[in-house]
């Protein structure tokens, strides 16, 4: 018996060892199919630019916090040595933290506590992508997956690297910068697709987003967005909310003939996921190049919102917000996931502060917009009319060549440009770095590309009322209102963070770093850095248990480009009518390219092995 | 292009030149765009600027810039170069020389189809396969005088920047009327002119002659050397060696088949 009963144990423990040997097989191949959703809730990393796939740019973490931020002080500095507008996100896996650098976009792997170098990666930009690149040679970060690091460069290509080596994985080409493509955003990994899209609308490029086999490289699907319905993978599960987006081939018909295939359109901004939906969501770019008579109709799908399936790229549904743009008001801006109550329902949501200064706020499911308020100072539309899902422009404002029209808010970077939003699920509200400008188009200044002299009208932009380029706002969406707002002496054009310590972070054209209480925009914290802002804080939590927060710091980007000596100040009209709000940043900056990590005082600064160094 | 070898070879020249600006006209210029200018030298702003440097006794080199927008007016910023050889008169993130010669939008058509255009109210342009160059950020005349006659769904353009991968990239809208793919281009003159002397098929070209019934828009254009604002000294050795050269340079202009207008037709800005 008691033989036969060891033998039971015995065969007891021998399974228990089984279970825990499948157990461990088990761990170990989810260990090795990283689940990205459930990484991205871990808030001791960052492990993608928006945090998370519902691009909240919110982090759990408290240790600073709005009684403490004030005490903060640099750990350690790292220099991406390229004086370009450093607009990324730095990432940051277990205890890595992934940096792209501004053209010519290396990559750097650092140890996320020491700041210590763990490798670089160059790759071979071509130095002629440069020349296409309309505003300044920015990039917008990096991403991670199953043990790879995804990154796009300047001149259209998609390079995976081994996380822990640096080493190429693959490398695929997905536009021409002959043709006047570029690529500057931050691709997305879904469900082990990697997901990028173009930049170029100002120069005749058709734009598309395309999903790459994270494993291969090999394009999984590419949807443009303008063309027939079968480029634009519009199918039988299309299903578009509005009338003026229902019917066949509007990627075509919307246009004169042809026109969509140099239409523009690119897809350079964010992408938000939602698994449970099983849909992605993005925006696309304004339409180009012609003069707007020279393309009449709606310009599909320019300027819209689509909800896609990532598996096959599949359009669920569509709304385009400026039908015909006339201001160049892309819409690439990102999309926060969120449930909402709306009229007493809860209401799965995505919040979309619109480049035209309009805040949407959009049902997931079906693309019903519920909510279209003015976030800012307007006058090139007069109303959002929630019924037909268009706007009702201000006409006194159309341009006209021989015509020239004055207070046209807000200019063509718009209310809103490319620097995200951050939204707290504690205050309920939603942080916005946004600019305050206007513009006046005037007739008559001569222009010239070589082949063509041309008598342009140019944009002039200035500050809005009250005199202030920027504002640092907090919006609460269900009252459908402003809250508290800094007002900033420039544009801010950094993106944002906010977390559970209550603190809310950005950065300035004119070099200061802010933290601000999240509840009522008090100022806890400004550090003066080398140059202006234009990158996305993020914050971590480092492998000695200290809470750090992170941001790229160089100026540049589309109004920055004046102080890094992309652009000769003295042309007003440089930078596509920029320059003319943007003439004393000079005074305030020149260029930069330095990762910042602030701590509070118990961290320790410099290297692991800083004492024998 | 193998532009990272020329970028080692350019900071070369711009440190030789740098070191010895006073024998040196330092030229930017587009690498493959003629009839203007291309890196053989076999365009007729190249041959301007050969004439230029031996009048005033120093050697041309060159800061080759792909045009886009103001990409020349960087380069001259960033020191690269010093001179464009052709801009605009008036244009005003440069210093402009005088002007040295005018020149106007033109009709592009096949001379078997005996179109005679000269008219943009033509109201043939509404049924006539049109193609025009667009620019991007900015909207060129011909394109825009079309736009507000309605007259779009007939109309084809063609990005000024094109495919560089290609030589010549604006030419390819002249290659559409070699082709039969359009039926009449309006094209800037200088590049009409030379691309049909040349076309295997025959062209003719035509001026367009009724452009100031689309005031404040433009079509014919003055066109001066460019110096970096503000080198007013520049500019005055220039406006010297142009009065010197006057004839020399209509003999090249001719050689190239650009299309002149007087300049006082041109209102320069």
């Amino acid at each position: 018996m008691t033989i036969s009963y060891s033998q039971d144990r015995r065969l007891y423990v021998n399974s228990l060892a089984l279970v825990a040997v499948l157990v461990a097989v088990f761990w170990v191949t989810r260990a090795l199919a990283d689940d990205l959703d459930a990484m991205s809730r871990d808030d001791k990393q960052w492990v993608m630019p928006a945090k998370n796939y519902d691009s909240t740019r919110f982090s759990g973490l408290k240790q600073v916090n709005a009684s403490n931020a004030s005490q903060l002080r640099i750990a350690w500095e790292f220099s991406v040595g390229s004086n370009h507008g450093q607009e990324a996100a730095p990432i940051v896996v277990g205890d890595t933290m992934y940096v792209v650098g501004a053209y010519p976009n290396e990559v750097f792997a650092l140890n996320a506590t020491t700041g210590d170098l763990k490798w670089k990666y160059s790759p071979r930009v071509d130095p002629s992508a440069q020349g296409v690149a309309c505003c300044d040679l920015i990039n917008r970060g990096g991403a991670y997956d199953n043990g790879k690091f995804f990154f796009n460069t300047l001149d259209d290509h998609t390079i995976a690297l081994d996380a822990k080596t640096g080493k190429e994985l693959w490398a695929t080409q997905l536009g021409k910068i002959t043709r006047g493509e570029t690529i500057t955003m931050a691709p997305l990994v879904v469900k082990g697709k990697v997901l990028v899209g173009n930049s170029g609308g100002e120069m005749g490029v058709r734009g598309w987003l395309t999903a790459l086999d994270e494993n291969t490289g090999h394009i999984v699907w590419r949807a443009y967005t303008a063309g027939p319905d079968k480029d634009v993978l519009i199918g039988p599960n299309f299903h578009a909310y509005y009338k003026s987006d229902q019917g066949k081939d509007l990627g075509v018909k919307t246009w004169p003939a042809g026109r969509w295939q140099i239409g523009g359109g690119p897809v350079w901004g964010w992408i938000s996921y939602d698994p449970k939906a099983n849909l992605i969501f993005y925006g696309t770019g304004n339409p180009g190049p012609w003069d707007s008579n020279e393309r009449p109709g709606d310009n599909k799908w320019t300027t819209t919102i689509f909800a896609r399936n990532p598996d096959t790229g599949e359009a669920v549904w569509a709304d385009q917000l400026n039908p015909h743009d006339l201001y160049d008001y892309d819409e690439i801006n990102e999309n926060i996931l969120t449930d909402l109550p709306i009229d007493g329902q809860t209401k799965h949501v995505l919040i979309h502060p619109g480049r035209d200064g309009f805040m949407f706020v959009i049902d997931r499911a079906t693309g019903q917009i519920y909510s279209a308020d003015k976030y800012d100072n307007v006058t090139s539309i007069k109303s959002f009319d929630l019924k037909s899902g268009r706007p009702v422009m201000n006409t006194a404002m159309t341009p006209l060549l021989g015509k020239n029209i004055t207070d046209i808010c807000p200019s063509s970077p718009g209310v809103k440009d490319w620097q995200p939003t951050a939204w707290s699920p504690l205050t309920h509200l939603l942080y916005i770095p946004h600019q305050h400008l206007c513009m006046n188009f005037k007739t008559g200044e001569i222009g010239y590309i070589a082949g063509t002299p041309y008598m342009g009208a140019t944009e002039d932009m200035y500050a809005g009322p009250g005199g202030y380029r920027g504002e640092f706002a907090a919006w609460d969406p269900v009252k459908r209102k402003k809250v508290w707002a800094i007002h900033e002496n420039f544009p801010v054009w950094t993106g944002t963070m906010v977390t559970a310590g209550n603190i809310a972070v950005y950065g300035t054209l004119d070099r200061w770093f802010k933290i601000v209480d999240a509840r009522d925009g008090k100022l806890l914290y400004k550090f003066h850095a080398p140059s202006g802002f234009i990158g996305q804080p993020i914050t971590y939590q480092g492998s000695d248990g200290n809470q750090y927060i992170a941001i790229l710091d160089g100026v540049g980007g589309w109004p920055g480009a004046i102080s890094n000596a992309e652009i000769d100040a003295r042309v007003r009209n440089g930078a596509l009518g920029f320059i003319g709000a943007m003439g004393d940043l000079p005074a305030y900056t020149s260029g930069g390219s330095t990762l910042l990590v602030f701590a509070l005082p118990k961290a320790p600064s410099g290297g692991s092995d800083a004492p024998t160094r | 292009m193998r532009p990272r070898v020329e970028g080692l070879v350019l900071a070369a020249l711009v440190t030789l030149a740098g070191s010895a600006q006073a024998d040196t006209l330092r030229v930017c210029a587009d690498p493959s765009n003629l009839p203007f200018s291309n890196r053989d030298g076999a365009g007729f702003e190249n041959r301007i600027a050969q004439l230029v440097g031996r009048d005033l006794g120093e050697a041309v080199t060159y800061d080759w810039e792909r045009q886009r927008a103001n990409s020349i007016e960087k380069a001259i910023a960033d020191g690269k170069c010093d001179l464009a050889i052709g801009v605009p008169k008036g244009l005003d993130t440069l210093e402009t020389t005088q002007p040295y010669y005018a020149s106007t939008y033109v009709f592009v058509t096949r001379t078997t189809d005996s179109l005679h255009l000269t008219s943009l109210r033509d109201m043939r342009l509404r049924s006539l396969k049109i193609g025009v160059h667009l620019i991007g950020d900015d909207d060129a005349p011909p394109e825009v005088a079309l736009g507000e006659e309605g007259i779009v769904d007939n109309v084809t353009g063609f990005m000024i920047y094109g495919d560089t991968s290609k030589p010549n990239p604006p030419s390819r809208l002249i290659e559409a009327v070699e082709g039969r793919k359009i039926d009449a281009a309006i094209v800037w003159g200088p590049l009409g002119g030379y691309f049909a002397e040349r076309s295997p098929v025959p062209l003719t070209v035509t001026p367009v002659s009724d452009a100031q019934s689309f005031a404040p828009l433009k079509f014919q254009y003055a066109i001066a050397m460019g110096v970096r604002k503000g080198d007013f000294k520049m500019r005055a050795r220039l406006d010297v060696v142009l009065v010197r050269e006057r004839a020399a340079i209509a003999k090249i202009l001719e050689s190239y088949g650009v299309p002149l207008v007087h300049a006082k037709e041109s209102s320069d800005g």
